[in-house]
């Protein structure tokens, strides 16, 4: 939180929108039910996934479909001749689909494209994707994507994880390629259970769940995956869900747009060992009363206008937006670049009282360690020239014998 | 002034001993480096406690630096210790028994009382209870005479009392007949930006070098003439800075980006030091958050085309087991080195040892043979590095190099190489689709060279070569995933084979020493010097006795076992407790001797003479 005095808020009857000592932007402020004049939620500036100075690797000149980035690729293009072996109704072939279908509308050609994924069910999926990939060991994914990106910025790496794998085995991975935001995207498939070992409770499990390895109820607090990458130093985080192949594919999009690690977590059903463990939140009857889509600088509404958030202290709440005394203006206005939002928004995770939200929590305007890394070594060799070996051999004292 | 008498020596041993605090390691480096400039040859050994600044005055405070120089050829820092300068009590008191009968100790004699000898457990003070009546005593108030030297200079007690190693610097350059610009040199461009650190230290060398001159403690003054060293041009060099030219020399050679990716851990971490200094030298460094992550990104890097490498200890390599069974599923090149210490768990670090290369031939699950290679001399890590990355490219293989903490803090003068004369170094990624299926060109990652076995190596960026690897097994040729029993088998042999060919790169053996004997010395690692020392002095004395080193511990050399049988008798010695001996007994059903020391020192040529001359006759 900021050390500054509040601003005198206007607190005539109503809650602020912003924490105190929080500075207001000067946001929208539209009337209920009308559209934001502008086109869209502020996004940051597309920005290629490559360092200045750096070209990506030259497009193909062979026929090759799609290697010349052009929109002739098709989905096609990015599948592989490899057998799909995930269990029949597995929340996973969503995701494949739409990353395969997202593919050709990114436009970067497939030879530099990568997904590296570590172990479990999700892990499986660079053997699907018709790109460079490697599908790695347990938990440290993070590792061998931000040596090749340390090694290679110009390729557009894709790293594939689920629960376990990330946030357990993996954890010390996750949180310090958060930290150092290299540019990559991170989609990791939170079906909260360990599916490939059969069925055992996971770090994202709720307490109490009964599983092979829990027979009278897991003891372990769950971890929030959101808050845990944004207190990692996380520069972009968004959540999605496998049965919103729309909001999924605009997910990964801003994901991939964003300079950084872009870290979005899927809700993945595991149909065999944790069916239905996000229905509420994904199924038609409770969907809309349950689940808050958000977007950057608009307010936060849900169940089809009828409801929103508000600020009450430091915690959101559900306001009525029916009945007459509380409108659209009272809600809050989401802002994506305030830490402190994303902190509150994060929070809001498995309460019977509030909408579980979807969209992007948080994204910060930082460099990538790839970035940093090659400016660091160019500036380096501008300094002090191309190094010579044999130059560096003689260096020091030395004398000569005859 | 007495007219001193001036004795010239053929060798000699040099120990600095005194608190971690007292600077013994700098003071011995820059001895060194004046006696590379005198053209010895010669041999280090820095010895200090794992304990950054342990409590002063105590004996596992001690830091020594240990330096054997002479006229002749030097294999190890010393036998035994001609001269020892202990800074304090508890300094004589552990180094003691390396001393030669009759040999000089040089003590600051300021430290010699009540308090010290309390902190140093000892019972009654040395210098007159006639404990050391066996050796040649010099005591030199170093703290009184820094004191006096420096009492016009604005510096307070604590900085003062710091100096006195340089006093103690010149003393010692004086005594050996050393030049002492190279260390006026070091202190004026070490300090060049604290004038009064900088002039202090240069009058407390001065003062020192002048006091042997003056002092009637000292009669005599020895001189150690050049040494007979093959021509051209020297420097004197660390096992841990030519290993990281070694691995400069690899990126400069073929041409390929190296990422360097490591976690600090003694002995190992100057490699990283080193390294990212080196960024305009085609070297990428990444201080990763674990050591599984630093073999991560090398392996991330190594997948994109660059060559990565990580660098740890023992502890480390037990981290990264998995992650190099991966590598060697993947088939890619990647270097694993390992600077050796004491183990096992977190046991001695920043002792010396060799018993690591169990860990290195099999420490994975699975039957996941990876070549390794050791070095013999701080020199050799240089050779050895770049041969590592030049078999691991070759090869599309990850390489363990097995270097050790002697090796790595050691140093020796050193004939700079020339680049052009080291082993050509090419890299070729594949370009091209090659296999037709079904009237269709594709890309197999898995079809091989048919003489190195290695498989191609596309990199992304590559059109048409878009292929998936893993740690599940391949399906010779496509690489698909592949459960099928008959071909799982293939390919753990294919693996296998594929290593073994490396045989081919490997030199033929070497036999040092008397050709004729009956008794071989089989070593590893930088067991070379003392080994080669102690054949060398039992040939002299007639003993028939011949010595061969093996780089390449895995694939071992096609020639070993011809070589082995041509002896009647064969004695392995290693610093750790059998096992080099184990493989050996393995492979060949040979009797093999072990001998065997294990005490976070290297060994001295003398204990293998003595072994020698045991099993000769």
């Amino acid at each position: 939180m900021s050390d500054k005095k509040p601003e005198s808020n206007d607190t005539n009857g109503r809650k602020p929108t912003l924490p105190p000592g929080m500075v207001a932007k000067p946001g929208p402020t539209l009337p209920p039910g009308a559209k934001s004049t502008s086109s869209g939620p502020k996004l940051p500036p597309k920005s290629s996934k490559f360092p200045p100075g750096m070209k990506p690797a030259a497009p193909s000149t062979e026929e090759l479909v799609g290697g010349d980035g052009s929109s002739a690729a098709t989905r096609a293009d990015f599948t592989s001749d490899q057998d799909v072996r995930w269990c029949p109704g597995c929340g996973d072939y969503a995701i494949l689909a739409t990353i395969q279908r997202l593919m050709p509308e990114l436009g970067v050609p497939r030879e530099n494209v990568v997904f590296i994924s570590g172990i479990g069910c999700s892990s499986r999926f660079p053997y699907y994707m018709n790109t460079y990939g490697m599908h790695s060991i347990h938990g440290r994914a993070p590792t061998i994507v931000t040596g090749l990106k340390s090694a290679r910025p110009d390729l557009d790496v894709w790293m594939i994880t689920g629960d376990g794998d990330s946030l357990s085995i993996g954890g010390n991975h996750i949180i310090h390629i958060m930290r150092r935001n290299v540019n990559v995207q991170i989609i990791m498939f939170n079906n909260q259970i360990y599916g490939l070992t059969k069925g055992q409770y996971s770090p994202t499990s709720e307490v109490g769940k009964v599983t092979k390895s829990s027979p009278f109820g897991s003891l372990d607090h769950p971890f929030n995956p959101i808050a845990l990458v944004l207190g990692a130093e996380a520069s972009f985080a968004a959540r999605t869900m496998d049965r919103d192949p729309k909001h999924m594919k605009d997910m990964f999009t801003r994901a991939h747009d964003y300079r950084g690690t872009g870290f979005v977590e899927v809700y993945q059903n595991c149909n065999i060992f944790n069916d239905g463990a996000f229905f509420q939140f994904t199924e038609k009857e409770t969907k809309t009363d349950r689940t808050i889509y958000f977007e950057h600088d608009k307010p936060l509404v849900y169940a089809g206008g009828t409801k929103g958030l508000r600020l009450d202290g430091f915690n959101l709440e559900s306001i009525d937006l029916e009945n007459g005394n509380l409108g659209i203006n009272d809600c809050l206005v989401y802002d994506e670049t305030s830490r402190e939002l994303a902190g509150i928004m994060a929070r809001v995770y498995w309460k019977p009282e509030l909408p579980q939200p979807f969209g992007v929590f948080y994204r910060e305007d930082r460099p990538s360690y790839d970035d940093l890394l090659h400016d660091q070594i160019h500036a380096v060799v501008d300094r002090l020239g191309k190094g010579s070996l044999k130059k560096l051999l003689e260096e020091g004292e030395t004398w000569e014998i005859a | 002034m007495a007219l001193k008498s001036v004795e010239t020596l053929s060798e000699a041993t040099v120990l600095f001993a005194g608190d971690s605090g007292d600077g013994m390691q700098l003071t011995g480096t820059q001895f060194t480096l004046a006696t590379a400039y005198a053209m010895n040859d010669l041999a280090t050994l820095p010895d200090f406690p794992a304990e950054i600044r342990a409590p002063v005055g105590t004996t596992y405070g001690v830091s020594g630096f240990q330096l054997h120089f002479g006229s002749i050829e030097i294999r190890t820092p010393g036998d035994e210790v001609d001269l020892l300068i202990a800074m304090n009590p508890a300094a004589l008191k552990v180094n003691l028994d390396r001393v030669r009968m009759g040999g000089t100790i040089l003590v600051n004699s300021n430290t010699f009382e009540p308090k010290n000898f309390k902190l140093a457990n000892i019972k009654s003070n040395p210098l007159e209870d006639g404990s050391l009546d066996k050796y040649r005593v010099i005591q030199v108030e170093l703290t009184r005479l820094t004191r006096e030297t420096l009492k016009d200079f604005d510096l307070n007690q604590k900085e003062v009392d710091r100096s006195k190693n340089m006093f103690a610097l010149g003393l010692s350059l004086w005594l050996y007949s050393r030049p002492v610009e190279p260390a006026k040199k070091w202190i004026t461009a070490k300090f060049g930006k604290n004038p009064v650190i900088r002039d202090a230290n240069l009058e407390l060398l001065k003062k020192g070098y002048h006091f042997g001159e003056t002092t009637e403690q000292f009669v005599t003054r020895y001189e150690v003439a050049p040494a007979k060293q093959k021509p051209g041009r020297y420097r004197a060099i660390m096992g841990v800075q030519a290993l990281a030219m070694g691995i400069v020399a690899a990126a400069s050679k073929s041409g390929i980006q190296i990422l360097y990716g490591s976690y600090p851990i003694t002995p190992a971490s100057d490699i990283l030091h080193t390294l990212s200094r080196y960024k305009n030298h085609g070297i990428v460094t990444i201080q990763a958050e674990d050591e599984i992550a630093a073999i991560g990104t090398a392996i991330g890097a190594s997948f994109g085309g660059s060559l990565g490498i990580t660098g740890t200890s023992g502890p480390g390599i037990a981290l990264k087991g998995e992650a190099m069974g991966l590598a060697h599923m993947i088939e890619l090149p990647l270097v694993i080195v390992n600077v050796q210490r004491g183990g096992p768990s977190t046991g001695l670090p920043t002792k010396t040892e060799q018993s690591d290369l169990l860990q290195a031939l099999y420490g994975r699950n699975g039957d996941a043979p990876i070549p390794v290679i050791a070095a013999s001399t701080p020199g050799d890590c240089f050779i050895v590095a770049y041969e590592a990355c030049r078999i691991a490219v070759k090869y599309m293989t990850p390489v363990i190099l097995l270097s050790d903490g002697y090796l790595a803090n050691g140093s020796e003068p050193w004939l700079i190489p020339n680049p052009d004369e080291l082993t050509p170094f090419n890299v070729s990624y594949a370009q091209k689709t090659n296999k037709e299926l079904d009237g269709e060109q594709v890309f197999w990652p898995y079809l091989r060279d048919q003489t190195t076995l290695a498989r191609p190596w596309a990199k992304p960026g590559t059109p048409g070569l878009e292929h998936r690897v893993g740690g599940l097994e391949k399906q010779e040729g496509s690489g698909n995933v592949n459960y099928e029993a008959d071909n799982h088998e293939l390919m753990i042999k294919i693996r296998a084979e594929k290593i073994q060919r490396i045989q081919a790169d490997i030199p033929p053996i070497q036999v040092y020493g008397d050709p004729d004997a009956d008794l071989l010395i089989v070593g590893w690692g930088s067991t070379r010097g003392a080994i080669e020392a102690a054949v060398s002095r039992s040939n002299k004395s007639g003993k028939k006795v011949a010595a061969i080193h093996l780089r390449f511990l895995n694939p071992l050399p096609s020639d070993l076992g011809e070589v082995l049988s041509k002896f009647s008798q064969h004695l392995v010695p290693e610093l750790n407790n059998g096992q080099l001996v184990k493989v050996l007994r393995d492979q060949f059903l040979l009797p093999m001797v072990a001998m065997n020391k294990i005490q976070g020192r290297p060994f001295g040529p003398s204990e293998i003479a003595e072994k020698i001359a045991e099993m000769v006759g």
